[in-house]
């Protein structure tokens, strides 16, 4: 678990000649067993990391679906420790692409920065995503997780001007999370217009980091387009409502995932790969 | 002690700075460089002071509540009148001034949150009057406790957002204007009614709450020949608090002191007192009633500061009758100024408070808001421990109109509990 196992997965995905899929799902939703089940489906549907949802009570960069994921996986009793507990049984299940924490500032200093990132560490992530962190305050954060060869994630949004963009790529580790739209995660009927200029901005001050686009993106068609200006593509609300309410959650999200790939059939190459 | 807060990163010490998403930054860099600009300008200060004393009415009276005092036996009461205010509290001051920057900024959208309904009312006013559209967020279950502001609001053509999002208290309401900026941040301006969240905002409503203490400053001396031994107000986010006590940081002599919503008690657990102190009580008061419940620090709504939360580090549902005080996260210069003992906090009761605002009424012929009726309690509870030469001074932030539904329903409550 590193730096180098986010780079490859990118560079993989680069070398097929498609976006990195990276679908989010919040830990302990709709229970903590299923949420599990789920994150093996994805890895089963090819999804090439996973930003795993670390539960917080006001969740301020969300839209209603993850609030309110992370309102029931909250209410089902989900803390950090179980959130940890969790990822290590999805290490232990076989999962080994990369795994993302995503989650607000406040339970992470609550158990303590650096304790935080050594716990994630041990429990097999490979970086953080802390949406409420702007880079102006992720001094303490950052060096937490260099210590550990984690990825501290950076994000650039459209509002962002030219110096805020160089100044995410300078502290960027992993992969840039370009934020698409304005607004709160949620599904989104279709990507906005001005999104290739904006992401050519990010592009062409990134180097070498791969830029991740999120927010908004629910189609495999949204996926192609994103493939076609950016690294990676994160689709997180429109996978929760999709899958979190279906009978079967951690078949829905196979079936979701496979279908952002443009892909029907069962145990394709990469699936497998990313099981094993 | 150095006042010089908060620095340029709007740190008070450890408490403050700017904890948002990405999304919003930059609008946060364009606030400090606008609000830079008009702070200091001429103009727009002369437009403000001009409203100020035209239409909201200011300044606000400095009355001495000779029957209380008397029927107390200890120190003499006097009262900031803030109630009297147009819209009747002091979230005017603050409203008006941001308006009037977002006016200034361009900004034809303005958005704000409210729990009690001041601010919202507040709000809805200033953009009646300066011609901007007005989104407020409130949570449903203030709506339903603080009935008559919504309506109010709704007068003054403000839309009302109901928020059914987690507690659905005035902490939620800030969540969705927060969200509501992110997706709208290009032509909105967010109005925070209190002196709390991301930086510029505790400073921006610092300084335009801060003419309460410099007018109380200049009327106790003229009506009375002295400064106050004490200053009290109550203490939400704290920006009636803040705004009397600033001025009077220098004068060491004066004890300041916030009291917090106490619920039913800390030791009960249902409160809102974020330093976890009892009316009284010297130490935080840790029962297995409020167990895993503490203020510690953390980050809440883009500011660092002491907050309500569980060991787990989710935010704690708050109790308050008072609407305006049921928040888990102070303003984070009153953090500052507990930590540097500048301030004395303590908390009152629901039961406290209601016993101050009936005391207030029968005695004094005002009825003040539920949460500036914290601060009359701690008064009551000092004043008889205190000599008759000692001089108390409350801000009476708000008059208690829009709680009769909650004072109706209480009295409802006790009939029934002694019948």
């Amino acid at each position: 678990m590193s730096l180098a196992s986010i780079a490859a997965t990118f560079a993989r995905a680069r070398a097929e000649g498609r976006p990195a899929l990276m679908p989010y799902w919040s830990l302990g939703f709709p229970d903590a067993d299923t949420s599990v089940r789920v994150i093996e489906a994805l890895a089963r549907a090819g999804a090439d990391m996973v930003e795993l949802g670390v539960p917080f009570s006001d969740p301020l960069a969300d839209g209603p679906v993850i609030q309110r994921a992370n309102q029931i996986a909250l209410d089902r009793g989900i803390t950090v420790e179980k959130c940890l507990d969790l990822t290590r049984r999805i290490r232990a299940a076989g999962v080994t692409m990369p795994l993302m924490a995503m989650g607000y500032l406040n339970p992470i200093m609550a158990y303590g920065e650096e304790r935080y990132v050594a716990a994630w560490h041990d429990a097999g992530a490979d970086g953080l995503i802390v949406p409420d962190l702007p880079p102006e305050e992720s001094d303490v954060l950052a060096q937490a997780c260099a210590a550990h060869d984690m990825a501290l994630i950076q994000f650039t949004a459209p509002t962002s001007t030219d110096r805020r963009i160089r100044q995410a790529v300078e502290r960027a580790t992993g992969f840039i999370y370009a934020v698409s739209v304005a607004g709160t995660t949620g599904a989104r009927g279709a990507l906005p217009l001005d999104l290739a200029a904006y992401i050519g901005r990010v592009k062409a001050r990134a180097g070498n980091t791969p830029v991740a686009v999120g927010f908004g993106i629910s189609t495999a068609e949204h996926v192609h387009q994103v493939g076609e200006i950016a690294d990676g593509a994160i689709v997180g609300a429109a996978l929760i409502r999709a899958a979190g309410d279906a009978a079967d959650p951690a078949q829905a999200a196979f079936e979701f995932v496979k279908g952002l790939r443009g892909e029907r059939g069962i145990g394709d190459r990469n699936g497998e790969e990313n099981r094993k | 002690m150095n006042h010089n807060v908060p620095d340029l990163h709007g740190k008070f010490g450890q408490y403050g700075g700017r904890y948002v998403p990405e999304t919003l930054m930059p609008a946060f860099e364009e606030l400090d460089d606008a609000y830079a600009e008009f702070r200091n300008d001429a103009a727009f200060r002369a437009e403000y002071e001009h409203l100020l004393k035209t239409y909201v009415g200011r300044p606000s009276p400095l009355t001495h509540a000779r029957r209380l005092s008397e029927h107390l036996g200890g120190a003499q009461i006097y009262l900031k009148r803030e109630d009297l205010l147009h819209t009747g509290a002091h979230k005017i001051n603050n409203a008006l001034g941001q308006a009037l920057l977002a006016k200034r900024m361009g900004k034809t959208r303005i958005i704000a949150e409210t729990g009690a309904g001041q601010h919202g009312v507040a709000t809805a006013t200033a953009c009646a009057l300066l011609g901007l559209d007005c989104i407020v967020y409130m949570g449903t279950v203030d709506m339903a406790r603080q009935q008559p502001n919504v309506f109010r609001m709704q007068l003054l053509g403000a839309e009302v957002r109901g928020v059914e999002s987690g507690t659905k208290t005035l902490k939620d309401a800030v969540n969705e204007a927060m969200r509501d900026w992110l997706t709208n941040v290009g032509h909105t301006y967010y109005i925070i009614g209190s002196a709390l969240g991301p930086h510029p905002y505790p400073l921006m409503c610092r300084d335009f709450q801060r003419i309460i203490g410099i007018e109380a400053r200049e009327q106790m001396l003229a009506q009375v020949g002295r400064l106050p031994d004490e200053i009290i107000a109550c203490v939400g986010g704290g920006s009636n608090a803040i705004g009397i006590f600033h001025p009077f940081l220098d004068d060491e002599q004066i004890r300041l002191t916030g009291v917090e919503a106490g619920g039913d008690s800390v030791a009960s657990g249902r409160h809102a007192a974020r330093f976890m102190l009892d009316a009284g009580s010297d130490a935080p008061v840790h029962t297995t009633a409020n167990a895993g419940t503490d203020g510690r620090v953390g980050v809440f709504q883009g500011m660092r500061t002491v907050v309500l939360q569980n060991e787990d580090g989710q935010i704690a549902e708050t109790h308050s009758i008072s609407a305006g005080l049921d928040y888990a996260g102070i303003g984070p210069e009153h953090a500052w100024l507990h930590d540097a003992g500048r301030v004395r906090y303590t908390s009152a009761t629901d039961k406290a408070a209601l016993a101050a605002f009936h005391a207030l009424a029968r005695y004094e012929g005002i009825l003040p808001a539920l949460e500036s009726s914290h601060a009359v309690a701690e008064a009551i509870r000092l004043a008889p421990t205190l000599d008759k030469s000692d001089a108390l001074l409350i801000n009476l932030s708000g008059r208690g109109d829009k709680d009769l539904n909650t004072i109706m329903q209480n009295n409802d409550a006790d009939e029934a509990a002694r019948a």
